[in-house]
């Protein structure tokens, strides 16, 4: 739900990292944030079991500078992947403007992937979105891993829409900010043309 | 196209900050925060620069969602006020609208007593502005005085957000 303060000059906009377990989720938020200069970022905040595992969301409000004199912020968040999480889920998809899914790339993840994304079309159309309409970006993590399915056979496998798709490393931050580019891009263009 | 929009116009958020700035003052409060239950700050009066808002907006959002999940697996359709006592300070959250989220900080310079009252007050009045700015959302663009800024944007604005 894009929230736009015409009296603050303010467009803020929600992005959801979505997808299976240890995929890469967190660790892409945790690029972006130590990669974006301090007056751009606000705090990240982890809700997170001890273990480090994603409990509830991490969330990062970025603030991207101004497009025609609105100050332009994004809220990222990422959902918790485990399968028994999705009374989660669904809570932080409310409101959402466009997703990245990040998929693992090791061939034994190829089943979670894909469960995951029907679970991401089920739970958006619970809010009332089509996946066939939100902006969305395909991420295939892991690409520096030894078991991994080619990215070729990943898209004809992972792709829903003929979605922008990223190879990632998200620790060295390879194609992390690719991918948010791209469906920020989205997102603003569906502004555009409202 | 699915993307719904909440939109804030001047004259809506110098009443809504009236009214923050009226509960604030009768209840003696550090701080006010509407948010909205996305999780974005709408407004907020008081002792704001003591707080980390924006983290504040999205965690008080969180938190009202993953309660309205815990009220409807009851049978509740929502629990409309949360209170969270701590040694120093205190949080009063409750819902505005049934969109908006109304964050209130205290300390014993006040009372929850005192600020479930006020909140009550200020609640009746805020859920007419709401009203307002439903009434000019759905009256769409025409009802403007201005048309939107954004049809305009072009790709070189998008890409100049990023630094390309
Ligand atoms: N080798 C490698 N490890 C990764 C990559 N991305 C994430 N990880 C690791 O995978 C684990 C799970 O990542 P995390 O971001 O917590 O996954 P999430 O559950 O999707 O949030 C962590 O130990 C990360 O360091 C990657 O591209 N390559
Ligand atoms: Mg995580």
């Amino acid at each position: 739900m894009t929230f736009i303060n015409y009296a603050a000059k303010e467009i803020n906009c929600k992005i959801v990292y979505y997808g299976p377990g240890l995929g890469g989720k967190t660790t892409n938020l945790q690029h972006i944030y130590n990669k974006t200069a301090p007056d751009r970022r606000g705090k990240m905040i982890s809700l997170a079991t001890e273990a480090d595992r994603t409990l509830f969301f991490d969330f990062l409000p970025l603030d991207l500078g101004s497009i025609r004199g609105f100050t332009t912020r994004f809220h990222l968040y990422t959902v918790p992947g485990q399968v028994f999480y999705d009374a989660s889920r669904k809570l932080i998809l409310k409101g959402v403007d466009g997703v990245v899914f990040v998929a693992d790339s090791q061939t034994d993840r190829m089943e979670a992937n894909v469960e995951s994304i029907r679970n991401l079309e089920l739970n958006l159309q619970e809010h009332g979105f089509e996946l066939i309409n939100i902006p969305y970006a395909l991420q295939f993590n892991k690409r520096d891993l030894p078991s991994i399915m080619p990215v070729d056979e990943m898209y004809r496998m992972l792709n829903y829409k003929r979605e922008p798709t990223f190879a990632g490393i998200a620790p060295q931050g390879v194609g992390v900010f690719e991918t948010l580019k791209s469906v920020a891009k989205q997102i603003l263009v569906e502004l555009r043309k409202k | 196209m699915p993307t719904a929009y909440v939109e804030v116009y001047e004259e809506e958020f110098e009443r809504l900050e009236q009214a923050l700035r009226r509960l604030r003052y009768d209840s003696n409060a550090k701080a006010v925060f509407l948010i909205d239950k996305n999780g974005q700050q709408i407004a907020a009066v008081g002792d704001v620069e003591e707080f980390d808002t924006t983290s504040l907006a999205s965690l008080t959002a969180g938190n009202v969602a993953a309660t309205d999940g815990l009220a409807k697996l009851i049978g509740e359709r929502e629990f409309s006020v949360l209170f969270h006592e701590g040694q120093r300070d205190h949080i009063h959250i409750s819902i505005v609208a049934r969109r908006a989220i109304l964050l209130v900080i205290f300390d014993e310079r006040s009372s929850l007593g005192l600020v479930r009252l006020r909140v009550k007050r200020a609640s009746t009045e805020m859920d007419e502005i709401f009203e307002d700015m439903n009434r000019k959302e759905n009256r769409g663009p025409e009802g403007q005085v201005e048309t939107s800024p954004f049809s305009e944007i072009t790709d070189e604005d998008i890409d100049s957000l990023f630094g390309d």
